[in-house]
């Protein structure tokens, strides 16, 4: 049993006394004395050319007190892409610059063209709707393969709709199609990854203060890594030098990717502020979230699988369209190639891989990183691809998938697609899932549905992702423009308690609770004296964010570093105390003692003997016990399961439910299971959601149909069931301290193609002639797909 | 939301003179109102409250009818007509969710006729009379398509009074994001004939499928239906839905319904 | 401007409001009761949820003046008088039934108005009670444990640490 409270324990989370009683502390909570409010004029159309804008009767109404326009960012910069991605020909990626404001076009409905400023929210509204703007409409560009044909383009200045075209490997193409030519049996199949709005609940908002005494801007707003958002303001956009920027996220709720990144709005708040010596406020609303926060997925997507006539795999081919909408966002270029591209040998030792995609402009809201990240884009195209070569080849879908796997004594295992594993067991976890899920029972639900009228069906899945992101050299070679380490800073205060300061910032994983566990742990002390410092680019020494299912994985192993520190010159102090040679100091339970004999002194006597240094050897140790540790990866960790599920299938109204969902996670060791539990069910609740639920619709003249939850489908708690989920067959990581590989992302990973899987198999129980559904798997799609099989 | 102001009569009296000034507009409880209020699609300049009249609270069950006041909310006709209508309290207890339920009242959802509500289908499907402060108005006569009623500028729903029938049952298909029926079916057997009303599906809002009640009149069951074609060209088509999968959805909902009811 | 009054969490207040003024909005602005979030304009995820007169509403879609003369409570009086998390608060942080902590207020005003009218809910009845509120974080498997298990049903075979 792990001591409560540490490494291995359910801690019940600390976080939860102020969120449960409604003192937690969101960016819209706060108020400032002489706050101010700032409004967005946003386009209602998705392509034109702005003609003019007229402010003159916006300016005049009452409260107004100032108006900004594209203009008045002319001289800034843009906010960059992250990532540099290369075509197949060597030709960098197009990047045209995202402004702060729309200038001379506007390229998706809710690009903002002007900010009013007023007194109160209501007169900044009131003065937004008197703002004239004409614009000539052009055609608007939404399908992507439209967008790659025409002559319209979002970005006239780069004369194509393509930012990239990017083969991964290159080298290992012509092998590939060789492959593929010569093969038994080759399964095609064409998908759709939905575009999907990430929704965390709280909305975005950004809170501008400049002092007027130090030229200080302080940026209060909902951030997954307030540190990168502070590099993007001073190196990009803004220009506001890093020591005279603090930008800090309080409690943040909620963000599946769409709170990494840098938005418009919190540069604008910044410099109204200090245009007018006030704090300014944003809030978004709603329905500008849905309009203007990065959305998610949105690939097309045709695959190949060729096997051999064991059912031996030999190659997986795929091209791919990703939508990157009207402008990059931060992740945007990284997210379809790098975190989608090298997982595509998925779970097996197939020989070959090659990987086309193609990256698409439209006049759509920019398209990013969301809960899984290219992950799931890859996933879902090889486990269907699977699934559909097994029904084709008349093979089990679990045999076909077992025949294939990466053995466990072939670790490390260099994958076709450019990635080299480092551990894993996945026929573990299939064993494990087929036990837990009671496969063996699935015949007598089966019957027991149909006796009700309905079609029951099982679905299976594996997945591998690759997270803990990311090792900073090897994402160099890839095209990052950014180290993807992070930091911890431990202080141990005089009178024994400790301050943690990390990069990571929770935006509902438990930080508070899971770092004091892993220190906790470390120094034999009690977890309540530790607290955790983060969120607040003044008091961190650096961090680059939650995200990627990184935090644990490389902060906490930053946290490790940073603790390991403290000991050896905690160590030290003891040895001095003792009167003993420091390699004669033995530290354990948080006591040190001199080997061999009864003496000894707290890791708290210690403590304060570092802040009251009599007797010091000065020359030898610095007073004070604090230590910071920077940690980049050696390499990616790699995440992986096995998934089913189990649906009904209403043959009348097409209607699915998932009656089943059980996950069997290897997420190397785990630090705290309840919280990595909680991580897993929320993955799958919006995995379950992007399967048949969620699906974000802009027509042929790029308005946003789902633009509401009246429209975009969210999963309730009625939509979803109770879910199985077991992690009892981690294989630590090998090369992180704490052998540990992240769980945030892997329910939304491993779902949505186990619930298609289910789906077919339940059509096909039906006698339905149905080889694939596009996702969201709806009601109405069901019905048409059975019409249409006859 | 642009600003206005808001008055709380306690008479429909008052509120019916409230309602003549310029740019007022009533309110009942609000749950359609106020999100509408806050895109700025309205720009009232009064809003009358309808909820603190007593005279539209309340509920009467006598002679075989059930008399509901206008204010009266889905949550207290829920909890309260049960034993007198169970299939109209079984719609009530799921319109919405329990918070809307407890605010949002009849006379408000018969008031708007959103094609996609639930209690159209109930009145319409009933035959009820809609009561308002000038008149009563038969529910053959008071839907009339999308958003469009019998009402005058000004007149208020007072109060519903529902005839009971022998059996009746509510099929509700829910659009998944909004949660109002893709396609709803009320079906009601008295012992003159049976009425079908469907709602959700259609462009012109609530209507009665004449095929269906003439065919269940003759023969209450599901059986009777299901030889029947919904004509699909007047069926709203969109995201959620085609006009071919509404008309089939119609069917069935409407099966299920007479099954559940017999 | 119209005046309001009302008892919130037992203590009187009065406050001038607009006519347009949501109760929510006098919640979180005039009183400074944050707790109460909005996540929505379409009154559908419920993170707004608050008793007014001992009902559960969304107080998004209430007018202040609404409100006048009643008494309404919100997550900030749901703790014990000591300060201590009460059963339902309690419930959820035992089993897990907040992740960002931006439904919850929301959720534990609906849990509290579905335990009143149903002391032993079923989980389809809790799953169906909060068709009004939207998590994004938990998938609500541990929100639906943690109401059942505050209305004292053992939970114990549903699975999760
Ligand atoms: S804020 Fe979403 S329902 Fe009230
Ligand atoms: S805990 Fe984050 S939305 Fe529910």
């Amino acid at each position: 049993m792990p001591k409560d409270g540490g490494i291995g324990a359910p801690t019940r989370r600390r976080e939860d006394y102020r969120f449960l009683t409604g003192r937690g502390r969101y960016s819209d909570d706060i108020k400032t004395q002489g706050e101010c409010a700032a409004i967005f004029a946003r386009s209602t159309v998705a392509h034109g050319t702005i003609k003019s804008i007229d402010t003159s009767a916006a300016a005049a109404m009452p409260g107004v007190l100032a108006i900004f326009t594209g203009e008045d960012f002319v001289e800034v910069g843009g906010n960059p892409a992250g990532w540099l991605i290369n075509s197949r020909d060597g030709e960098p990626m197009k990047e045209p610059k995202r402004p702060v404001l729309a200038h001379g076009k506007v390229r998706h409905v809710g690009d903002a063209y002007a900010a009013v400023i007023a007194e109160t929210v209501q007169q900044a509204r009131d003065a937004a709707e008197m703002i004239e703007i004409d614009i000539e409409e052009h055609d608007a560009v939404v399908n992507m393969k439209d967008a790659l044909a025409g002559t319209t383009y979002v970005h006239d200045e780069i004369g194509t709709n393509q930012c990239f075209d990017w083969g991964w490997i290159e080298d290992n193409r012509a092998a590939t199609d060789a492959a593929i030519q010569g093969a038994h049996h080759v399964t095609t199949l064409e998908l759709v990854n939905n575009r999907l709005v990430p929704n965390a609940m709280e909305t975005r908002c950004s809170i501008g203060h400049y002092d007027t005494g130090t030229g200080d801007y302080t940026l209060h707003t909902t951030s997954q890594n307030p540190h990168l958002t502070r590099l993007l303001l001073s190196a990009f956009v803004m220009g506001i030098p890093e020591n005279k920027l603090t930008v800090i996220a309080p409690d943040v709720g909620g963000g599946f990717g769409s709170k990494i990144y840098h938005y418009g709005e919190e540069a604008l708040v910044l410099a109204a502020a200090k245009k007018l010596g006030r704090t300014v406020k944003w809030t978004s609303d709603r329905s500008e979230a849905f309009q203007t926060d990065a959305h998610g997925r949105d690939h097309v997507t045709k695959i190949e699988l060729a096997l051999d006539e064991e059912g031996n795999f030999l190659a997986f081919r795929t091209e791919t369209h990703a939508n990157v909408g009207a402008y990059l966002s931060n992740f945007s270029t990284a997210t379809p190639t790098f975190l989608h591209g090298t997982l595509m040998a998925g779970n097996y030792t197939v020989p070959n891989v090659y990987v086309n995609v193609k990256a698409v402009f439209t006049n759509t809201a920019p398209v990013d990183a969301y809960r899984g990240a290219g992950r799931p884009e890859a996933t879902y195209s090889l486990e269907r691809v699977i699934d559909m070569a097994a029904r084709e080849i008349g093979m089990d879908p679990i045999e076909l998938r077992r025949k294939n796997f990466i053995k466990p004594d072939q670790y490390p295992f260099a994958s076709a697609a450019g990635l080299e594993y480092d551990s894993g067991n996945y026929d573990a976890l299939m064993d494990q899932m087929e036990k837990v899920a009671d496969k063996a029972g699935f015949a007598a639900r089966r019957a027991e549905s149909e006796s009700k009228g309905l079609l029951r069906g099982f679905g299976v899945n594996a997945y591998v992702e690759a997270c803990g992101i990311a090792p900073s050299n090897l994402v160099g070679v890839l095209g990052s423009r950014v180290g993807l380490y992070d930091a911890a800073t431990v202080r141990v205060n005089a009178t024994g308690n400790l301050s943690v300061m990390v990069g990571a910032h929770s935006h509902g994983q438990g930080h508070e609770t899971v770092f004091p566990q892993v220190v906790a742990e470390m120094l034999g002390i009690d977890p309540g004296s530790i607290d955790i410092v983060h969120g607040d680019t003044s008091k961190i020494p650096f961090g680059m964010g939650t995200y990627g299912s990184r935090s644990l994985a490389v902060c906490g192993s930053a946290v490790v570093r940073a603790t390991e520190k403290i000991i050896v010159k905690a160590t030290k102090i003891a040895a001095h105390m003792l009167e003993a040679d420091a390699a004669d100091v033995e530290f354990k339970d948080g006591t040190f003692s001199v080997v061999g004999t009864n003496q000894s002194v707290s890791f708290g006597e210690v403590a304060l003997k570092a802040y009251i240094p009599h007797q010091f050897p000065i020359e030898d140790i610095e007073p004070g016990l604090e230590e910071t540790a920077f940690y980049d990866p050696a390499n990616f960790t790699y995440p992986s399961g096995a998934y089913c599920c189990e649906v009904e299938v209403d043959p009348e109204t097409g209607k699915v439910r998932v009656n089943r969902m059980t996950a069997v996670d290897d997420f190397g060791n785990v630090i705290n299971p309840m919280v990595v539990t909680g991580q897993v069910h929320g993955g799958l609740g919006q995995g379950i959601g992007q399967a048949l639920m969620e699906n974000t619709t802009y027509d042929s003249d790029g308005q946003l149909l789902s633009a509401s939850y009246m429209d975009y489908a969210m999963p309730r708690a009625d939509d979803l069931p109770f879910y199985t989920v077991d992690h009892s067959q981690g294989t630590a990581c090998t090369h992180n301290p704490l052998g540990v590989k992240g769980c945030g992302e892997a329910g939304a990973i491993g779902s949505p193609p186990t619930v298609v899987n289910a789906v077919i198999d339940a059509l096909q129980s039906g006698g339905k002639n149905v080889t694939h559904i596009d996702m969201p798997v709806t009601p109405h799609r069901v019905w048409s797909a059975m019409k249409n099989a006859g | 939301m642009y600003a206005f102001d808001i008055e709380c009569p306690t008479s429909v009296a008052d509120a019916v003179t409230a309602l003549q000034a310029e740019e007022a507009q009533p309110l009942s409880g609000g749950q359609t109102l106020i999100p509408t209020l806050k895109q700025r699609l309205a720009a009232p300049s009064t809003l009358v409250s309808l909820t603190k009249i007593p005279e539209m609270q309340g509920i009467e069950a006598s002679g075989g009818t059930v008399r509901i006041g206008g204010a009266v909310t889905h949550a207290t006709v829920a909890a309260s007509v049960g034993q007198a209508y169970p299939a109209l309290a079984d719609l009530a207890s799921r319109i919405g969710d329990p918070a809307v339920r407890n605010r949002g009242t009849i006379g408000g959802s018969l008031a708007n006729n959103d094609p996609s509500a639930c209690y159209p289908a109930a009145a319409l499907g009933s035959g009820a009379t809609i009561i308002t402060n000038t008149r009563e108005i038969a529910a053959d006569d008071y839907f009339q398509g999308m958003f469009v009623t019998a009402l005058e500028e000004g007149e208020i729903v007072t109060g519903v009074s529902f005839p009971v029938p022998e059996k009746a049952n509510y099929q509700k298909f829910i659009q998944p994001a909004s949660r109002f029926p893709l396609v709803a079916v009320f079906v009601a057997k008295y012992g003159d004939g049976v009425r079908v009303a469907v709602t959700g599906a259609s462009n012109e809002g609530v209507f009665r499928w004449a095929e269906a009640e003439q065919a269940l009149s003759a023969n209450f069951s599901a059986d009777a239906v299901s030889g029947l074609q919904v004509d699909d060209s007047n069926l709203i088509a969109d995201l959620h839905g085609s006009a071919d999968y509404r008309a089939h959805l119609i069917k069935v909902m409407t099966g299920r319904a007479v099954t559940a009811a017999a | 401007m119209a005046k309001v009054s009302m008892t919130v969490n037992g203590t009187s207040v009065s406050r001038e409001v607009e006519g347009q003024t949501l109760l929510v909005s006098m919640l979180r602005e005039d009183l400074r009761l944050t707790g109460t979030h909005v996540g929505c304009d379409t009154s559908q995820c419920g993170a707004c949820v608050v008793h007014v007169n001992g009902k559960a509403v969304k107080s998004c879609t209430m007018f202040a003046v609404e409100a006048d003369g009643a008494e309404v409570s919100t997550i900030e009086g749901q703790a014990n008088a000591d300060g201590t998390l009460s059963t339902i608060q309690q419930a959820f942080q035992e089993h897990h039934g907040l992740q960002c902590g931006f439904c919850t207020p929301g959720m534990v005003m609906s849990a509290a108005a579905l335990l009143k009218d149903n002391p032993t809910p079923t989980e389809g009845e809790v799953r169906a009670y909060l068709d009004g509120n939207i998590c994004r974080c938990t998938g609500y498997h541990n929100i639906v444990k943690a109401i059942m298990a505050a209305s004292g049903q053992d939970v114990s075979a549903i699975a999760a640490e």
